[in-house]
């Protein structure tokens, strides 16, 4: 992915400096456990390098002014920068203070080529955070920050060529992994550059070297190390409306939802976001405060956004929620992905969009009546009960089974398996041959055929057929085991014959299914 | 029997599907939607006069879940989205089992007091809604619903009684195979179902199918050799219970 790093040299020092007051022509270092991390130009022309100790710099510069090193100065006086490329671009990732990138792609495009928004960049940063910096474009992150420290744009498909003569030790970066050892051992073995580290053949660095030489080997091959994760959206993307007069009917209520979904939208998009979990807020004119979170596995739309704000308003006012009409109203944005991320087809699969997007529109608004959790699609997965293998997701979030069906589960009944089965078992009665209520021993015997059985209290009724008893031993290496026993049985004669799934734990008997 | 109604059917379709089925319906539905017929598993398509579940008709099941689920099986596996309204206890394995694509399954397990308000919500944007009412829904609120059904093209699959239904399908009776004192499991289930409903489904039909480890079929899925479920190597190892049946059982 084409990436344009924008690099503040020596960052720590420029914040600890603007914290400070001072000018950057004075000689500057931040030190942390006594070495210098950071220097100021002047104290490198003084000859003060990295890694240095406090006493020797002091040494070298009389009058060098050392801080202590911040990590969260450099944070917070960082955002300025972060914001101010933020207006420009989109997808803005700060890879750590100093160092901010974002996909070239949106603003090259904009702003007519990677030259002409490097240094519009460089301009803006100057301009709203005060700050000097350099731009760098190239492909992959890694290059890209390589190409801001030299301040060049590198062709599409050259990343590796530029890499190629670079010295071994770039490959250590502040606030990356220590890659010392490593790039040690390279020069010993003679591979002084990138490039030559490159030629090496992945499968031979992945069997001599460790998990993070293999990261670097890619980075020196001018491929990504990661797949850029996005910043956090600034809080203040949550918009709130103030109604008056206050709305009790649903009809003005769709009204105001349209209006506030149109304006979250637009300042989503603006931070090039989407939204796929929406709070929705009120309070009422007696102070009640209602909220509600709708999660969403496709990000959401300005008339998805207003479908839930009317829906859920409509399912406040009409179910009896506030007791007065709705007063304040607001929205949050709880979750967003990046707006290129919407994954229309997620749901939808086989060819049969229509109906998924009419179906899915019909559960949102069901939704809206009875809450999110009351809507659900089975997901099938492993297990043996046939309790236990679905799992019932509430509709809109991921589909994921509790268990792995593909796994063997010995001990799982065959087909056919029951039709409907009981969340919260059933009592029952088990009588065998001589009147005694039948049990399962430990050696996983009953202790009698059955003969009869009752349930919930009912009259017991004769066992036509039955077989059993398979045990299953769940979880025996836990401090809560499930050991059961289950029995298939028949009751009654024909016609009226009912197919039953009976299951056994400690001393008593329960429905778990009926064959209906 | 099952052979007589399937008859029936064969020469019901080419007389009552030209020109649609009931008058009401036919004016709201347009004419691609008239034209629709969700499938149903070929062995009970001979208990619809029309070959499967026309959309826009309210079809009950009395009796049989596993009747219910069959009616969902080829419909949703060919696209369409059902909604189950009301049936906490509903076995989803096997639902699957039986051909239901549970992926395109919508559960609202308690519905509460709203249940007309959801059913006709998802009539809206579903093509199948199964809704259990159990006596709970007023017999106006019924008629709504069957109404909403017929404006919207939908199917409405009351589980149990209905007022007005187009046509009502029962479980008859049901013979398992496969078990035997302490033996086997239960493997076939032949099951009769008869419908009878109104109009050109006056006449009632029945027909017998068989759900077996295969699913539907119309003819019995044979046992194994010996006539029961013979317990694997591994399934042995896994459950001591079945090496020990014979201790309990007396000697005929």
């Amino acid at each position: 992915m084409r990436m344009l790093v924008v690099w503040c040299p020596d960052w720590p020092v420029v914040a600890a400096a603007s914290g400070a007051g001072l000018l950057l022509a004075t000689p500057m270092v931040v030190v942390a456990a006594n070495r210098v991390v950071a220097s100021s130009a002047v104290a490198r022309a003084e000859g003060i390098r990295r890694g240095m100790r406090r006493r020797e710099a002091q040494g070298r510069c009389p009058e060098l002014v050392v801080f202590d090193d911040d990590p969260v100065r450099d944070a917070r006086l960082f955002e300025a920068v972060a914001a101010a490329v933020e207006e420009l671009a989109v997808g803005v990732e700060i890879v750590r203070p100093g160092l901010v990138a974002v996909p070239a792609r949106g603003p090259a495009g904009y702003f007519g080529g990677e030259e002409a928004a490097a240094e519009r960049l460089i301009d803006q940063v100057a301009g709203r955070a005060g700050v000097e910096c350099q731009v760098g474009v190239a492909d992959g992150l890694f290059a890209a920050t390589l190409a801001a420290h030299r301040g060049l744009v590198v062709k599409p498909g050259r990343s590796a060529e530029f890499l190629a003569p670079l010295a071994v030790n770039e490959l250590r970066q502040p606030g990356g992994p220590d890659r010392t050892e490593l790039i040690d051992l390279l020069r010993r073995l003679g591979l002084r550059t990138l490039g030559a580290f490159a030629e090496i053949t992945e499968r031979d660095v992945a069997t001599r070297f460790d998990a993070d030489a293999v990261r670097a080997h890619r980075l020196a091959r001018g491929l990504d190390e990661r797949p850029p994760s996005r910043r956090r959206p600034p809080p203040d993307l949550s918009i709130s409306t103030e109604l008056d007069p206050p709305v009790d009917r649903v009809d003005a209520a769709a009204f105001v939802a349209r209006s506030l979904a149109d304006r979250l939208h637009t300042g989503l998009a603006a931070h090039g976001l989407a939204c796929t979990r929406l709070g929705i807020y009120a309070r009422s004119e007696r102070d009640e405060e209602l909220g509600r979170v709708w999660r969403c596995a496709e990000p959401l739309t300005p008339n998805g956004i207003a479908d839930r704000v009317r829906w859920q308003l409509d399912g406040w006012l009409r179910g009896g929620g506030p007791t007065a009409g709705i007063r304040t109203l607001w929205l949050e944005p709880e979750e967003v992905v990046e707006g290129k991320a919407l994954q229309l087809d997620l749901w939808r699969g086989e060819g049969h969009a229509e109906a998924a997007e009419k179906a899915g529109r019909a559960m949102v608004r069901v939704q809206g009546l009875l809450g999110p959790e009351a809507v659900c699609t089975p997901v099938l997965g492993g297990g043996l009960d046939p309790l236990d293998r679905v799992r019932l997701v509430p509709w809109g979030e991921e589909l994921t089974p509790a268990a792995d069906p593909d796994l063997p589960w010995p001990g799982q009944l065959p087909a056919p398996s029951p039709a409907v089965v009981f969340p919260d078992p059933v009592p029952a009665t088990v009588f065998g041959e001589s009147g005694e209520p039948v049990h399962v021993t430990d050696r996983d015997m009953l202790t009698d055929p059955p003969t009869t059985v009752g349930i919930n209290g009912g009259s017991p009724r004769p066992v036509a057929a039955w077989a059993g008893p398979w045990v299953a031993n769940e979880r025996w290496w836990s401090q809560e085991p499930r050991c059961q026993a289950r029995l298939q049985v028949l009751l009654g004669a024909e016609p009226a014959q009912t197919a039953l799934l009976l299951a056994y734990h400690q001393g008593t008997w329960t429905v778990r299914a009926h064959y209906d | 029997m099952s052979g007589s109604a399937v008859t029936r059917a064969a020469s019901l379709k080419s007389v009552a599907m030209p020109d649609g089925v009931g008058v009401a319906s036919g004016l709201t539905l347009t004419s691609v939607d008239r034209e629709r017929v969700l499938p149903v598993p070929q062995v009970l398509a001979g208990l619809f006069p029309w070959g499967g579940l026309r959309r826009g008709s309210t079809v009950a099941v009395r009796g049989s879940v596993t009747v219910l689920l069959a009616l969902l099986a080829e419909a949703t596996a060919g696209g369409s989205w059902a909604g189950v309204i009301g049936m906490p206890r509903l076995g989803v394995v096997a639902a699957a089992e039986l051909g239901v694509a549970v992926s395109r399954l919508a559960l609202i397990p308690r519905p509460g007091a709203d249940l007309p308000a959801v059913a006709g919500a998802l009539l809206d944007g579903v093509d199948i809604v199964v809704v259990s009412a159990a006596g709970r829904l007023q017999e106006s609120h019924a008629r709504r619903l069957s109404a909403r059904a017929r404006h919207r093209g939908a199917v409405l699959v009351p589980f149990g009684p209905w007022p007005g239904a187009d046509l009502e399908l029962s479980h008859v009776r049901s013979r398992w195979a496969g078990l035997q004192d302490g033996y086997g499991h239960l493997h076939t289930r032949e099951l009769t179902v008869s419908a009878r409903g109104r109009g050109s489904a006056a006449r009632p039909a029945t027909t017998t199918l068989y759900v077996g480890p295969q699913g539907i079929s119309d003819t019995p899925t044979p046992l194994p050799a010996d006539g029961m479920w013979p317990p694997q190597r591994s399934a042995l190892r896994a459950c001591p219970g079945f090496q020990h049946h014979e201790t309990h059982v007396p000697a005929p």
